[in-house]
């Protein structure tokens, strides 16, 4: 384990006993293993991504980070501090979003659970309104303080999260799905602020998603779990090529024209004068377009990029076929 | 932290938060009149139930109606305080089943203080007053020899009831860590409790009475006390003296039911929902 690690997590596991209903008051008992023997360290200031499938053991990792719950096994510390044991005590140093569940004070007026807060953590008068007034003016939400907070929007009221779980200085930030649902222009103003946070005020932000994007404009680092295990542990690029991801190049032809020849890219589907073709993810896309624009009577094309999901899913496939042969 | 300042910061937080729910409930202020009016209406009708059964008979086993109005009225009393302090626990299976309790347990401040002061409602000041004026028809209606010990007892009573039916409520709560849609047979004995006690002991049945003193030790509330008070043969044959323990009850019953809370916060950090 690396000395000064601000979060560290050292062989940790949680295993959960699930009854199962098998008849009339007939149980079964089995054992699941959310996370099984995970170990990582995160940096102060660090900004990680936590990504994986659902069920995978994201959200149980966060929660027993958090002190929600307590570990089966291993070891963990978050700045210096055992979760499950000193909840109360990390909760003054921690910042915690849950996207889909809101903390603010539903029929009340937005500041009115700011001043909550403000009570609640015993934020210093001075420290509570420099903190209140830099987050109003970056998060932009100086028109929404005196509005019920069922009035608000749905990016209006993650903007509102956020700044009510960072009132008290914390220097680790949570999110869970901080972006779920948002449109395209709040998405942009959530991942311009927790830019601007982490660059001036070191906050660690560890966050989980379905976003690529999200990993990709915020992220210098990601972390995969599938099945409870690390699967990677890296930089998002080097993710593409531990999975031998593709990605897709859609073109629109003039005319319906036989597949296109372009190896590497292989044409993965065709329907009409539109063809997909797959290409290797760190391939430049730039020449496979000069070529494909020099042969063939180009309408309009455009490059998706490798959905996380198939990844994780190409890697576990991978592993499983190493582990059996 | 102490368990001296754990408890007035768990005060302090329970204020915080039960200040807040009063507030919500004023944005809907016709709404909030309304139902504390409904509810004040309620209770009343509660009451009048019984006096309709003394226009039939003059006797409720063995009990006149000024005994059964001040029995009521320390029930009643010490009912209403506990649910005014704690009635919306209940509402804790279902921040369980929605994960939003998830949310408490990274705040700091007590969780207990947290889940008591859940959607504090201040309609439920209703129950008390119509418990206080129950109460005190009863004792001025009431032919009561008193004495120095009798008139301690009495305050002592009411203090040791609402303590009692406090640790009702949380180790209901604490319940529903285990079984997430106990919220009714929560209520069956908080509020079903209650109700058993308005009535005089002599009434029920000789198991039921039993139970009510050693399993789930309600008799303590109103029963026992009132008996003394009254000059009346204590249910089960107990000893006089025995209707001085309410205090020595309470203390133990927020003792078990403090127990079971922790169990079952225990039991949810380790198995999760």
């Amino acid at each position: 384990m690396t000395e000064g690690g601000f979060i560290e997590v050292d062989r940790v596991e949680k295993v959960f006993d699930v009854r199962r209903k098998t008849g009339f008051l007939r149980r079964e008992r089995r054992q699941v293993r959310a996370v099984d023997s995970v170990s990582f360290t995160v940096a102060r200031g660090e900004m990680v991504g936590y990504i994986g499938p659902n069920g995978a053991g994201k959200s149980t990792t966060v929660k027993m980070l958090t002190g929600i719950l307590v570990p089966s096994g291993g070891r963990l510390r978050v700045a210096g501090i055992d979760p499950s044991r000193e909840r109360t005590r990390l909760a003054h140093r921690i910042g915690v979003v849950f996207g889909q569940r809101t903390t603010l004070w539903w029929d009340l007026p937005l500041i009115d659970s700011y001043r909550l807060m403000h009570r609640m953590y015993r934020i210093p008068d001075a420290r509570y309104r420099e903190n209140l007034d830099r987050l109003v003016e970056l998060l932009d939400l100086g028109a929404l303080l005196d509005v019920p907070v069922r009035q608000l929007s749905l990016g209006q009221r993650m903007r509102g999260d956020i700044a009510a779980a960072l009132l008290h200085d914390p220097e680790v930030l949570y999110l869970d799905e901080p972006t779920i649902g948002l449109d395209v222009i709040s998405k942009a103003k959530v991942r311009g602020f927790l830019r601007e946070l982490n660059a001036e005020r070191g906050t660690t932000v560890l966050l989980t998603t379905h976003d690529l994007q999200d990993i990709e404009q915020l992220c210098s680092r990601v972390m995969v779990i599938d099945h409870g295990r690390i699967m990677y542990d890296g930089p998002l690029a080097g993710l593409h090529e531990v999975g031998e991801s593709e990605r897709t190049l859609v073109v629109d032809l003039e005319r319906e024209l036989p597949p296109i020849d372009a190896a590497p890219a292989r044409v993965v589907r065709v329907e009409g004068p539109r063809q997909w073709l797959a290409f290797p993810a760190a391939e430049s896309a730039a020449a496979l377009v000069a070529r494909v624009a020099a042969e063939y009577p180009l309408v309009d094309l455009s490059v998706r990029e490798p959905d996380i999901e198939a990844v994780i899913a190409k890697m576990y496939a991978d592993q499983a076929e190493r582990v059996v042969s | 932290m102490g368990e001296r300042s754990r408890l007035a910061e768990g005060l302090r937080i329970y204020r915080l938060i039960a200040g807040m729910w009063i507030r919500s409930l004023l944005t809907y202020r016709t709404s909030f009149v309304l139902t504390a009016f409904g509810n004040l209406l309620v209770t009343g009708l509660d009451f009048v139930a019984i006096l309709l059964m003394f226009a039939q008979v003059d006797e409720l086993g063995g009990w006149t109606l000024p005994e059964v109005a001040f029995l009521y009225g320390l029930a009643a009393t010490a009912f209403g305080v506990a649910d005014l302090v704690l009635g919306s626990m209940d509402v804790l299976g279902a921040r369980i089943r929605d994960g939003s309790f998830d949310i408490l347990l990274v705040r700091p401040g007590p969780v207990l203080a947290q889940v008591a002061a859940d959607h504090f409602a201040l309609r439920r000041l209703g129950r008390i007053i119509q418990g206080v004026l129950v109460l005190g028809w009863g004792l001025l209606t009431v032919d009561v020899d008193w004495s120095v010990p009798k008139a301690l007892l009495l305050p002592v009573t009411l203090i040791s009831g609402a303590a009692i039916f406090s640790a009702l409520f949380v180790a209901g709560a604490a319940f529903q860590f285990v079984a997430q849609d106990a919220a009714e047979a929560q209520n069956a004995f908080t509020y079903g409790g209650n109700t058993l006690l308005q009535f005089p002991p002599t009434v029920f049945g000789r198991d039921l009475v039993r139970g009510a003193t050693f399993v789930l030790p309600l008799a303590f509330v109103n029963w026992l006390p009132a008996s003394y008070v009254l000059d009346r043969p204590l249910p089960l044959g107990l000893p006089d003296q025995v209707a001085f323990a309410p205090p020595l009850v309470s203390v133990a019953c927020c003792a078990a039911a403090g127990l079971a809370w922790r169990a079952g916060l225990r039991s949810y950090r380790s198995t999760g929902s």
